[in-house]
């Protein structure tokens, strides 16, 4: 067996639980030289931002902040697509040396009259702040002229982690929150925070809020629309799911305008209920809406039950491996792996925080291996070592399952299936039911049960 | 259409959905392609994870891309500190054979001098073996990915390749640009074929497009080693592919040529016959040895495939876009079977592309040609709405515009991240026309079956 060392300063951020105590460091700034997983602020603010669909994202720097965000994600509209568009001020050697503030302002002038957007977010990158250009007061100017918001995201990749990233894209939308009219807005209302509309499932949530009886003022920012987003004030409840991107700007709404807020989940049979009950419980004096939420939840189980209890026979007993950006989502998916009888043997998230990880310890079985800003190789020893036969991750994470011949279920932003709600459990159930019956493991070397002897003959043949 | 040098047409200042990337990817994956090696970006966390993210998807392997992590404390004192922790860490986690420092616009900007930073740190661990650390500037605000792969090239070799210690060898060195996997692994068939032994750098054919793995590999097996490059100095040749790279001032070839005396053969990318021809020529000649007959024939047969399917793509018109020496040679490919390429786009400006190809195209097919650099996809757009179309030639990234011109796309290049096999399209010599010949040809009849009342299951 290889042996993959772990480096001394990242041993405190990994926990066997039940063989030593608990005691995990965490957001920290990643060790220079170990190869994290996470991103850089501009992609904490990018991601939180993207879907907002009748925006401009004009990305002020050189090219590759703006290259690699283009269209990557699932993040679905029901009308405008400019977020699927690239913008970048593609900053040149001269800009650098002279600043590139007019071009900037020529840039932004431009692609407003172009696509007539209904606001414009301009994400600062790494070099922009050390060049010194004056990126709020184009902005302000631009604005005035334009007549939408023009706003300023400091997003310089290097000022902390992803974390600051989304309080930096939060802060740019408390900009835009409480200039619009909140007149006609029902008191049974909601803002569903922290759902980015990945193959549409920020629309399933609306509905089943709908359906019982919620109305849904804007969703921040899955199939975003500035309008919505001005007149999120008007709402009752702050509904905030992924709570790392969104919590920060549910607390301001509920210090500025007294909105309270909840956290919930929508991966997963129970966590999906819960996020309608706690909905439904907070308006106490409409009792019909927890009817409704109940009388929804059980027509929605009742539907996709069947077809689970087919997928859970094949798969019920397989070990999978998470490894996620914010540790909220791997709560949800401990739960959701349980009903259908698989076991948990590793957990890990990109940016989790102190209490994520004791609800983590406090979830998971002994012997699971939890994880603060692993690094591949650490993803790996600990996949072998526990030998999973699934591995949810992101893209970045896919070939690390894929060499060792172990299944893998995309569960980040560039996925196109939705997986969340009841009928993303149920395409969730037949992702890792599709990746881990498939007969190509049969050749995989490394699995268990394909005997040495075997592999000789099937897979290390000469390509000739 | 003339074929005045084109100022650059853009019409607007922004870049709208770019045609190119930034350096440090192509200096990254040139680093994976030598065998032990770890590339280390020295910026922020998210340059190496952005670009690990972008080569997966074309790839599908494991890429490790380690960051010196800049912090706002780093930006303002200098990243000197962190590079040294970070290479620290490598060499424990990695034990590798060579590290490759890419810097970023960040560590540029702020003027880290981090040649100076190596050389402290080898000098702290005079007494502890270590690899080899190679230094490659690579401000994404100058150039593009294409600038940081062959500026990765010049440097390693700078940096590795050793005072010459014997007379001529046999060997010879390939410097090939930023081809496919499968480009890689036939080229490297062919020099094997005529006996000659050779250091092809990068070499990520094993290392970006391996198998299943036995035991986890913390850095991938394959690529060209250490020691074949410390020998390029003394190669009997070198043959350098890309005729926009080999009019640069500086290049890997030119420079072992300066340094060393190695000849240079300094050839276009050998996509198509005619530059497929000047490659067997130039080997040939190195070897003293006849093509063998296994290249004769693939020859021979993708000229029958030519005749066979000639009336099929004689007269189309294509939309090339791409790195500027993939896009010169595919218009040379293209010319050869009579698809006219009335576009020829670029996010490169080298300011040389409509010369290599007035160089390498029949004037006639030159003039209707329009040669454009420093393109986004938004300015493609504009340029095809009043063309006349039948295909478009290039990587993934074109499909959005593919699909609103409803016109087909034939996957080549960098990145194809809306495919299988990507990285494993093959594009140069005999066998590679062959297959983009044959992709084109049958991309023709698919739509004219698609678009006919009739739908003909024969020929």
């Amino acid at each position: 067996m290889t042996t993959i060392p772990i480096l001394k300063e990242r041993e405190e951020q990994i926990y066997r639980k039940g063989s030593e105590p608990f005691n995990m460091q965490c957001e920290k700034h990643s060790l220079a030289g170990s190869v994290s997983q996470r991103a850089c602020v501009f992609c904490g603010s990018r991601v939180v931002l993207y879907p907002v669909a009748d925006a401009l994202h004009l990305i002020h720097g050189p090219i590759g902040c703006a290259a690699y965000t283009w269209d990557i994600r699932g993040a679905l509209s029901s009308g405008p697509e400019l977020h699927r568009l690239s913008f970048s001020t593609d900053l040149q050697e001269r800009d650098v040396i002279f600043g590139a503030e007019k071009k900037l302002y020529a840039a932004l002038t431009e692609l407003i009259e172009q696509y007539q957007p209904k606001a414009a977010f301009v994400y600062s990158t790494c070099i922009v702040g050390i060049i010194g250009d004056d990126v709020e007061a184009v902005c302000r100017k631009v604005g005035k002229e334009a007549g939408i918001p023009v706003l300023p995201v400091h997003s310089e990749g290097f000022k902390g982690t992803k974390k600051d990233g989304y309080k930096a894209a939060c802060d740019a939308l408390a900009q835009l929150i409480g200039t619009g009219e909140t007149a006609d807005i029902s008191p049974i209302s909601i803002n569903i925070m922290g759902e980015f509309n990945i193959g549409g499932e920020a629309w399933m949530i609306k509905d089943y809020y709908r359906k019982i009886g919620v109305d849904v003022v804007s969703i921040m920012t899955g199939d975003g629309r500035v309008a919505d987003i001005k007149r999120a004030h008007g709402a009752k409840l702050n509904v905030v799911q992924c709570s790392g991107s969104m919590t920060p700007l549910a607390e301001m709404m509920k210090e500025k305008y007294g909105i309270p807020f909840i956290r919930v989940s929508y991966f997963g049979i129970e966590d999906m209920a819960k996020a309608l009950y706690d909905v439904a419980e907070h308006f106490p004096d409409q009792p019909e809406i927890m009817e409704k939420a109940q009388e929804l939840v059980r027509s929605e189980v009742n539907r996709i039950y069947p077809e689970l209890v087919k997928i859970r026979e094949q798969v019920s007993g397989k070990r999978a491996a998470i490894y996620v950006g914010g540790a909220f989502k791997a709560f949800s998916l401990i739960k959701a792996l349980r009903n259908l009888g698989m076991e948990v043997v590793l957990a890990g998230s990109q940016t989790g925080n102190e209490k994520d990880y004791e609800i983590l310890r406090d979830m998971c079985n002994d012997g699971t291996v939890i994880l603060d800003d692993a690094n591949p190789l650490e993803l790996s020893k600990y996949i072998i070592e526990k030998n999973a036969d699934l591995f949810i991750g992101g893209v970045k994470e896919r070939p690390i399952a894929y060499k060792m011949g172990i299944g893998f279920c995309d569960h980040n932003h560039e996925r196109k299936t939705p997986l969340a709600g009841f009928e993303g459990m149920l395409n969730f159930a037949k992702e890792i039911f599709n990746t881990v019956t498939s007969p190509v493991w049969q050749f995989a070397p490394h699995r268990s049960g394909n005997e040495p002897e075997q592999l000789r003959n099937v897979v290390i043949q000469p390509s000739k | 259409m003339n074929t005045a040098r084109k100022k650059i047409s853009k019409n607007h200042t922004s870049t709208q959905n770019p045609c190119k990337l930034c350096s440090p990817l192509g200096a990254s994956l040139v680093i994976r392609g030598i065998s032990g090696a770890v590339p280390l970006l020295h910026g922020s966390q998210g340059c190496s994870t952005y670009i690990r993210r972008y080569l997966i998807s074309h790839f599908k392997e494991p890429i490790d891309i380690a960051s010196s992590n800049f912090g706002e404390d780093t930006a303002i004192f200098g990243g000197g500190a962190n590079i040294k922790i970070a290479l620290e860490n490598i060499i424990a986690q990695y034990q590798p054979e060579m590290i490759g420092v890419a810097t970023t616009c960040l560590s540029e900007t702020i003027g880290d001098d981090v040649n100076m930073f190596i050389y402290e740190f080898l000098k702290q661990r005079k007494e502890i073996p270590t690899p080899p650390i190679v230094h490659i500037s690579t401000p994404s605000y100058s150039g593009t990915h294409i600038t940081g792969f062959h500026r990765a090239n010049l440097e390693i070799v700078k940096t590795l390749a050793a005072e010459k210690t014997t007379t001529r060898k046999d060997h010879i060195n390939v410097f090939a640009g930023m081809l496919s996997t499968a480009d890689l692994r036939y080229l490297k068939e062919i020099f094997t074929d005529f006996d000659l032994k050779h250091m092809l750098l990068p070499d990520y054919s094993q290392t970006m497009d391996g198998t299943l793995w036995q035991q986890y590999q913390k850095i991938p097996a394959g690529g060209t080693t250490i020691d074949q490059i410390k020998d390029a100095g003394n190669a009997s040749a070198s043959l350098q592919m890309g005729r926009i790279l080999n009019s640069e001032s500086e290049s890997a070839a030119k420079y072992l040529n300066e340094t060393f005396d190695v000849p240079s053969y300094e050839l276009g990318l050998p996509i198509g016959i005619k530059e497929t021809d000047r490659l067997f020529e130039a080997l040939e000649e190195i070897s003293g040895k006849p093509t063998p007959q296994k290249y004769v024939e693939e020859r021979g047969r993708l000229v029958d495939a030519y005749v066979d399917g000639h009336k099929y793509v004689n007269g189309l018109k294509a939309a090339l876009y791409g790195e500027e020496d993939l896009v010169a040679g595919l218009a040379s490919f293209l010319s050869e079977i009579g698809i006219v390429p009335v576009l020829c786009a670029s996010g490169g400006e080298s300011g040389r592309l409509e010369s290599t190809l007035n160089e390498i195209m029949d004037k006639n097919i030159s003039e209707k040609m329009k040669i454009l650099e420093g393109m986004d996809f938004k300015n493609i757009e504009a340029e095809v709405e009043s063309m006349s179309l039948e295909l478009f030639i290039g990587n993934s990234k074109g499909y959005s515009v593919t699909r609103r011109k409803e016109i087909p796309l034939v996957r080549a290049g960098f990145p194809i991240h809306d495919r299988i096999g990507g990285q494993r399209i093959l594009h140069v010599g005999y066998r590679g026309a062959q297959n983009l010949f044959d992709q084109i040809a049958n991309t023709i009849l698919d739509q004219r079956q698609k678009t006919s009342d009739i739908g003909y299951s024969y020929m």
